[in-house]
């Protein structure tokens, strides 16, 4: 024990000593959450839009100031005529411009309907659709209000709840998925290179040939970045707790159990590159390439699996963040309880089995 | 060699297979205690393979082999605590201090925190480097930062050293120095096996064998195979061996120009 201690010391003070190994460790994931949190924001919030009223009556004065005060638009510029129409896009000032028909109060109290035209930039379809949704949601809104008893046409009118994120926020998305990549980078990248370099220096050479045995090697080299990944942890919930009001409504004993199971799966794939590359330059490609982009881009963090063609989809099974994020979501976010995940979390203990029985395996033969 | 003295390593047909090729064939000898045994060859002769047996990192096919008096297929760890190994690669953390690395190879080699204290402040003033303990590796020259790893690959007092190519790519001042270690350990009765490609090295050993395409065709004390060989110096004994055409040839080469080749 005392052996396999001193060689944890020397592996943090690898970590200490390198501003780099630092960085990455500590600076990319509480990065990565403001970045996320504050800058890649898909909630809408101060669109700019245009509105070209030709009617300028007290009811489109009434539905405009409601749609100003909803939070969502910004008035950038009251339009006098339709020739503007094009001119107030091409310049990219708004993203959206509003434009109410002649006489709409008198037609909507005369006839029960009136027209408004909504003219949305489509470069940037995401937008458009969330501002289309939004507004319809709002003029609706103010009929209903305005004219509750104006129901001519009796319709069916659908009563949404939006069940575990009511207010749509974007932060719910990407905290499951930050949380797995940033695992995957401390835990898989960081190991494979450090084990590597051992490799590469050729002072793995000599720790075999000390009374160490290589398996109090390789834990010794994991070790510390458990410990790390743990205060990874800690810091990105602690984060999308208090900066961005994530709740945790699940068993937080749960979610930390589910983390340190990623970790370990993590570690052990982390070892298993190392068996396979040579060079310090190697396993960081491999776990770059072969790791952190299927996981953006194949775990639902980005992209939502269901609506990938069958291959992808079909390949996305074999991601293992995928699972986790599948367990972070529902854990924190809807608050279920073990009975609930059982399977996502067999198929990690799974793969983190059969990532270790490899590396043996590849460990072995290495030493023959 | 006097035999009133130890067998420190006693190897009696080794046999090392990769498959079909044969690394190691039915190699014998033994190394006594205090000895400085040269491990000559040219490259891909199957010296590397031989030593990493020897130091307990690759299982022999076939073959009798003890090392320290333990037998290498049964008792490997054992082996290990009683060998120190000095790669030829260079084998210390450049990102840690001195003290820091010989504390490391001190805590794997089982020594107590206090013996620890007591090993590095022998170990620094024989090199003379007491005030520099806290100098990081990598702000040493290299002529120092072996003569370290020769230090800190015998902080646990092994009985038996193996360096592998140890003074690689240093200034031939340098290597004297880091020869005048090898011969005090010699003395304090530690037994050191030594690889090296400098035949001007092979001259300061007790003992030099010679292995040419796996087998070993020489081995004797370096006087007795300049007799054997009828040549002045290791180098042409060296020649002679591993390449017997060679002065057949006559070729007009220097032998510094082969050894270059060679390296």
């Amino acid at each position: 024990m005392k052996r396999f201690l001193s060689f944890v010391k020397k592996e943090f003070l690898h970590i200490f000593r390198d501003v780099r190994t630092l960085i990455i460790i500590f600076g990319i994931p509480v990065a990565e959450i403001l970045i996320f949190g504050f800058a890649i924001n898909t909630d809408l919030k101060d669109a700019r839009i245009a509105i070209l009223d030709l009617s300028k009556d007290a009811t489109t004065q009434r539905l405009t100031n409601k749609l100003l005060s909803s939070g969502y638009f910004i008035l950038e510029k009251e339009l006098q005529s339709d020739n503007e129409l094009e001119s107030v896009f091409k310049e990219g000032k708004v993203r959206m411009v509003l434009v109410y028909e002649n006489n709409f109060g008198q037609k909507l109290q005369k006839e029960g309907k009136a027209s408004i035209q909504l003219l949305l930039d489509a470069s940037e379809p995401n937008t458009a659709n969330m501002l289309h949704g939004y507004t319809t949601g709002i003029i609706n809104d103010f009929m209903m209000k305005a004219y509750p008893l104006n129901q001519q046409n009796i319709r069916i009118i659908p009563s949404v709840r939006m069940a575990y994120n009511s207010e749509l926020k974007s932060v719910f998305m990407f905290v499951p998925g930050i949380m797995a990549i940033i695992l995957i980078l401390v835990s898989a990248l960081m190991t494979s290179v450090t084990i590597t370099r051992e490799k590469e220096l050729g002072t793995m050479e000599v720790l075999l040939g000390s009374p160490l045995k290589p398996i109090q090697i390789i834990l010794g080299k994991v070790t510390p970045y458990l410990l790390l990944s743990l205060v990874n942890v800690a810091s990105i919930l602690g984060l999308a707790y208090f900066v961005f009001g994530l709740p945790i409504a699940g068993s937080l004993v749960l979610l930390i159990a589910e983390c340190t199971l990623f970790i370990f799966l993590s570690l052990s794939l982390g070892i298993l590159i190392s068996t396979v590359s040579k060079t310090m330059q190697q396993a960081m490609l491999i776990s770059m390439v072969g790791l952190m982009m299927p996981s953006i881009l194949l775990s639902g963090f980005i992209f939502p699996v269901e609506n990938m063609p069958d291959i992808l989809y079909y390949l996305s099974f074999i991601m293992p963040p995928r699972w986790f994020i599948e367990i972070l979501k529902s854990v924190m976010i809807k608050g279920v309880g073990f009975s609930y995940i059982w399977k996502e979390t067999l198929i990690l203990s799974l793969m983190t089995l059969v990532f270790i029985f490899i590396s043996i395996k590849k460990f072995k033969i290495r030493l023959e | 060699m006097d035999n009133d003295k130890s067998i420190e390593i006693h190897v009696r047909n080794l046999v090392k297979k990769f498959g079909s090729f044969v690394a190691n064939n039915n190699l014998s000898f033994d190394v006594y205690q205090g000895e400085i045994f040269g491990f000559l060859g040219a490259n891909g002769a199957g010296k590397t393979t031989a030593m990493r047996i020897l130091c307990g990192l690759s299982h022999p096919t076939s073959g009798e082999i003890t090392v320290a008096g333990f037998d290498v297929y049964k008792q490997k760890e054992l082996i290990k605590k009683n060998i120190g190994y000095m790669s030829q690669k260079f084998s210390l953390y450049d990102d840690l201090t001195i003290a820091e690395n010989m504390e490391l190879y001190g805590g794997i080699y089982g020594l107590s925190r206090k013996q620890i204290k007591v090993r590095i402040g022998e170990l620094l003033e024989k090199l003379q480097l007491t005030d520099r303990q806290s100098t990081l590796i990598a702000d040493l020259p290299l002529g120092w930062k072996q003569k370290l790893a020769f230090s800190v690959a015998m902080i646990h007092k092994p009985r038996i050293v193996f360096l592998d190519e140890p003074t690689g790519g240093v200034d031939p001042i340098t290597r004297r120095q880091f020869w005048d270690l090898i011969y005090e350990a010699a003395n304090q009765g530690i037994t050191l096996f030594v690889t090296t490609h400098y035949m001007d090295e092979a001259e300061y050993c007790d003992r030099v064998s010679i292995m040419v395409d796996g087998r070993i065709d020489a081995l004797d004390t370096p006087g007795n195979l300049k007799n054997k060989y009828q040549v002045q110096n290791m180098n042409d004994v060296f020649i002679k061996v591993a390449r017997p055409d060679f002065f057949s040839q006559q070729y007009t080469v220097s032998s510094s120009h082969l050894n270059n080749q060679i390296n």
